[in-house]
């Protein structure tokens, strides 16, 4: 199958800064292909670029075998753009949004009128319809937001932090439509600072920071790259961290991940046996346990693995 | 039962099952639609003409009444030469409110909707231009029947206040065009009012809209007889009032031609630039 999008080196810049620095991507048709980064990574930057809203300085992107610069017009004939802050008229009701939209896709005013109502049923809207959208609610605003990018199902669906800022069950419903839309055969590339958002909804992705791909594959291989056994181990006080840390090293040798959280320690196993042997050096050494796990890496570790520091971007915590 | 849960099923899946993308709408069809929101914004937003109400209404009021005995003998006599005044400073200052709303609009996230879609792109410049022509007219027409309400009595008849106004209507839209490229340069739509009026200020203040350009000392002439608004004044009196205007119409038609000569190809290369 070919590639539905192809990067070779993107680069652009802003000023000094240099938000793309080298970009290279493949990605499938009919997949859900997850770009995961901190803030200020790039992820943005490749989305507007293969949206045909921004230009590369260098390198080439193609969407759909069209060249997003050449043939920006032939590329919007075929994608959507949800952006990170809702592209809706506040001042229009979801209705008239979806008509908009629709009318300006070359809908008919009835062909438009019966989409729009549509697409609001579908995305359980119906009674806000006549609504102006500065009254929705953040899951609201995104839905009539994803509904726009939908009026004409798209090839490919663009998603800039979908779920940035929802509640917990806007957020699952978003999952459930990302999910939805990719079942039906729309390839979906979305950024995300959320690990789990990208574990479970994306097939493959690519870890971008400063500007570059750091790592690409799905998030099995990514998991693996880091370690195929990781414990866990919550503490049930900060004071104990220093201890426990002792304690793996001594059964370990190294092998201590670095963590985000002061209350956590994590660490990658050679064999889960050796998983026993550290709960039972814990106990003996009097450190209260509050949580104890073995499993696959969490994408958090993934990413301190391969920066050296939390994916929100704060400065890489030194190891004690 | 969450009212909001997503349905499912069938329906769901013919809705979001892929079919051929429509023909995307032509250039004519996108700025009607892109103009028929702008109505709807009216529509939702009354308070827009608020502005283009009150303020003129208040400006004629205030002027005829205090200034208008001093200034020409009587408030009657004084609204005759006003009035067509009172609406080219209206029009040129309401021109403020296309950079202001296209600003508001790119801020928000708006255009990049617009801009990846496969329509002709300045698609929404021109809509909304279309729907500021509108709001124009609106406020054209409140201040020609207050005017008349007021004792205004245009020599020039229905014609000569038709073609006044249109010839307002017409530097308008021009000006407009600058403060399309201020929306796009500066970052908030409150930069955009900041930046305008130190320009709309001088441009309506020092021009011969309140007072005749004879009232005044000789420097200020040269400077206030060079200003494209009192050309626009002058041309909208004579017209209204019937009297020859064909040079200071040709002066408003040139200028208004070369504002869009210069302005929109700018507009246009910062609208296609990135943001």
């Amino acid at each position: 199958m070919p590639n539905a999008i192809e990067t070779n080196g993107l680069v652009k810049r802003f000023g000094a800064t240099r938000a793309l620095d080298g970009v290279d991507l493949r990605i499938r048709e009919a997949s859900v292909y997850g770009l995961l980064g901190p803030n200020g990574a790039g992820k943005t930057t490749t989305i507007r670029i293969l949206a045909t809203l921004l230009r590369p300085d260098a390198g080439t992107a193609t969407v759909l075998g069209h060249d997003v610069v050449r043939e920006a017009r032939a590329v919007r004939q075929q994608v959507s753009l949800t952006g990170q802050y809702a592209s809706v008229d506040e001042d229009l009701t979801g209705y008239e949004n979806l008509v908009l939209v629709a009318r300006l896709l070359g809908l008919g005013w009835r062909a438009a009128r019966d989409r729009a109502a549509e697409l609001l049923e579908a995305f359980a809207l119906t009674d806000a319809a006549g609504r102006q959208v500065q009254t929705y609610s953040g899951g609201m605003r995104r839905r009539i937001d994803i509904a726009a990018s939908l009026v004409a199902i798209p090839r490919i669906l663009f998603l800039d932090e979908p779920t940035t800022g929802l509640d917990p069950r806007s957020r699952n419903q978003v999952w459930e439509l990302v999910r939805r839309i990719a079942a039906e055969g729309t390839t979906v590339l979305l950024t995300t600072q959320y690990l789990d958002e990208a574990d479970r909804l994306a097939q493959r992705l690519a870890v971008i920071d400063h500007g570059r791909v750091i790592a690409e594959g799905t998030s099995r291989e990514l998991k693996a790259s880091v370690g195929a056994n990781a414990l866990h181990v919550r503490l049930a006080s900060a004071d104990q961290r220093e201890r426990t840390l002792q304690v793996i090293e001594r059964v370990l040798g190294n092998g201590v991940l670095p963590a985000a959280d002061s209350m956590e320690v994590a660490a990658r196993l050679e064999n889960p046996a050796q998983a026993a042997t550290i709960l039972a050096a814990l106990t003996e050494g009097g450190v209260e346990v509050a949580g104890f796990s073995v499993g696959n890496p969490s994408l958090d570790e993934v990413f301190l693995a391969l920066t050296g520091r939390p994916a929100d971007g704060e400065a890489p915590e030194t190891k004690t | 039962m969450i009212s909001d849960a997503l349905p499912t099923g069938e329906r769901t899946h013919q809705l979001l099952t892929m079919r051929a993308r429509p023909t995307p709408a032509s250039a004519p069809s996108a700025v009607a639609t892109l103009g028929w929101r702008a109505m709807l914004k009216i529509k939702h937003v009354p308070f827009q003409l608020f502005d283009v109400t009150v303020m003129p209404i208040m400006f004629t009021l205030l002027f005829t009444f205090i200034f208008g005995g001093a200034l020409a003998g009587t408030p009657r006599e004084y609204v005759q030469y006003l009035l067509p005044g009172v609406l080219v400073q209206t029009i040129v200052f309401i021109t403020v409110y296309t950079g202001m709303g296209l600003n508001a609009d790119i801020q928000k996230g708006l255009y990049d909707r617009f801009r990846s879609l496969p329509m002709w792109q300045p698609s929404p410049l021109f809509g909304a231009l279309a729907g500021d022509v509108f709001r124009y007219s609106v406020a054209s027409v409140l201040i020609i029947v207050m005017g008349l309400i007021l004792g205004f009595r245009p020599q020039g008849g229905v014609v000569g206040v038709l073609l006044a106004t249109a010839l307002v209507l017409t530097f308008g839209f021009a000006l407009s065009w600058l403060w399309i490229i201020v929306g796009m340069l500066v970052r908030t739509p409150e930069s955009v009012m900041t930046t305008s009026f130190i320009f709309l200020m001088p441009l309506t203040f020092a021009s011969d809209i309140f007072v005749d350009l004879s009232t005044m000392p000789g420097w200020l002439q040269t400077i206030v007889g060079r200003n494209p608004v009192t050309y626009l004044a002058n041309a909208s009196r004579n017209l209204m009032h019937g009297q020859d205007a064909l040079a200071d119409v040709g002066w408003v038609l040139a200028a208004s031609a070369g504002i869009v000569l210069v302005a929109s190809p700018i507009a246009m290369r910062l609208y296609r630039k990135e943001r």
